[in-house]
């Protein structure tokens, strides 16, 4: 069960599209999964031909549990049984485990040896501790079949397609933003961007090309966000185990505000290399599949920094939580038209204030206002874009 | 174009990005983008939308006067 958002602990699988002995491919879609966020459609990650089924749709399983099991193209070379390649990476959600698990130095060194992760295991010494026998059981499982791990407080829930109730959304956000606030030291910065050049030039565009092509302003701002972000990689990537690993992708998150309440934060991939009108078009379709609850896991993990854009509901400044494990979001205000200076003369321009929330173990003051002017620079040349 | 064509036109692309309005009782002079909680992507959606079903090209200087029920059936039924 692949974790699809830094709070998910668990999911049901709704409906599965592949059968023991069916080839699969890097990127197809072999199940359908229900979580707080709604029903998102998984990707296998690797090539190779289903072994076996292990959990029946309907049953709510935690995150990390082996759902079905694939015989990669390595694999066959291999005779001899291997752990089984799980789907995704099995990452407990950082808030459960506030220190390292303790095991004693006997047990860690068995767990090295044996290719144990500490922190898969339940320790059943004193105050928890993992023992050499908690080790050696652990490490005889990984090499049988595991049975999946059925939440019991939750008897299965019922299969139901389409968006969660506002409720569960709500709480699933609740839990990534406390995480968040916890363990991210947040900082601020804001920038007030002349965008008249950009509402002129958008009014242009929008005037020479069919309805089914228009852009909105957002969509450039996207692509010089993006572009920014080439020249400020410490505002690109991940947080984990204690260190920032930089992403050679830039994928933008837009956070969508689902009718009926929630927010779900899915990606569009390289923005930086993509035009405006493919931006444009992206973004539509998929916030008309997000607010559908129609999307796919890798559109739900892919985002490297997030964009909280408020402008609409009339707000100027929007000063964002980070979404963890991403160590930046940005927040657009609303465009509106102000009094400007410029020259010693005063007229009136279109405003638009951008801020930076951003994560103080990775990057600091000097680099963020780095990022922020580098944008408001690319947006006065928005036919470069 | 008939009134009741055009309003039908205008709902049915109403219901298409807000499908939570469908079956409810809807303001027909409420404004769309504060009233119902129409984004500008979904605005524009539903202007694409109202395009396509009537084969006319709607001019962003006057996406302003289709902000609600009423409003869009006007400017449709005008022409």
């Amino acid at each position: 069960m692949p974790m699809l958002g830094a709070d998910m602990e668990k999911g049901t699988v709704v409906k599965w599209f592949i059968t023991p002995g069916a080839h699969v491919n890097r990127g197809d879609v072999v199940a359908d999964v229900e979580t707080d966020k709604g029903v998102i459609a998984v990707e296998i990650w690797q090539s190779g031909d289903v072994e076996q089924i292990l959990v029946e749709p309907g049953q709510e399983v935690a995150v990390g549990t082996v759902l079905a099991q694939i015989r990669s193209v390595e694999d066959k070379e291999r005779p001899s049984v291997s752990e089984p390649k799980i789907i995704a990476e099995s990452k407990p959600s950082e808030g459960e485990i506030p220190q390292r698990a303790h095991a004693s130095p006997l047990a860690k060194r068995i767990a090295e040896e044996l290719g144990v992760d500490l922190i898969k295991i339940k320790g059943t010494g004193p105050n928890g501790a993992i023992t050499r026998a908690d080790v050696e059981d652990a490490a005889k499982i990984l090499k049988e079949i595991p049975q999946p791990t059925v939440i019991t407080e939750a008897v299965a829930a019922p299969v139901t397609t389409g968006v969660p109730s506002s409720d569960q959304m709500r709480r699933a956000v609740a839990a990534a933003m406390v995480r968040s606030k916890r363990d991210i030291p947040h900082y601020y910065l804001q920038t007030d961007v002349n965008v008249q050049k950009l509402m002129s030039w958008l009014t242009e565009e929008n005037r020479r090309i069919p309805v089914t092509e228009r852009i909105l302003a957002v969509a450039p701002i996207m692509k010089a966000i993006a572009l920014g972000l080439r020249e400020s990689p410490e505002f690109n990537g991940f947080y984990k185990d204690g260190a920032f690993q930089r992403h050679s992708d830039i994928n933008l998150g837009m956070i969508i505000s689902l009718r009926g309440g929630g927010l779900v934060a899915p990606g569009i991939t390289a923005v930086d290399a993509a035009t405006v009108p493919e931006i444009m078009g992206r973004l539509s379709d998929l916030i008309e599949r997000g607010r559908r609850g129609k999307l796919r896991s890798s559109e739900i993990t892919s985002p490297t920094v997030t964009i909280s854009s408020l402008g609409e509901q009339g707000v100027d400044v929007v000063y964002g939580v980070i979404y963890p494990p991403q160590v930046a979001l940005i927040g657009l205000g609303g465009i509106r038209e102000r009094p400007w200076a410029e020259g010693g003369m005063v007229g009136a321009a279109h405003l638009m204030t951008i801020t930076i929330s951003a994560d103080h173990r990775v990057s600091d003051g000097h680099l963020g206002s780095r990022l922020l002017n580098r944008i408001s620079e690319l947006l006065q040349n928005p036919e470069a874009l | 174009m008939d009134t009741q064509v055009a309003k039908d036109i205008v709902l049915k692309a109403l219901y298409e990005v807000a499908p939570d309005l469908e079956g409810v009782e809807v303001k027909s002079d409420a404004d769309l983008r504060r009233f119902y909680d129409i984004d500008s992507v979904d605005y524009l959606s539903f202007i694409i939308k109202l395009h396509k079903q009537t084969g006319r090209d709607i001019p962003e200087a006057d996406y302003p006067k289709l902000t609600s029920i009423d409003r869009a059936v006007a400017y449709l039924a005008e022409n």
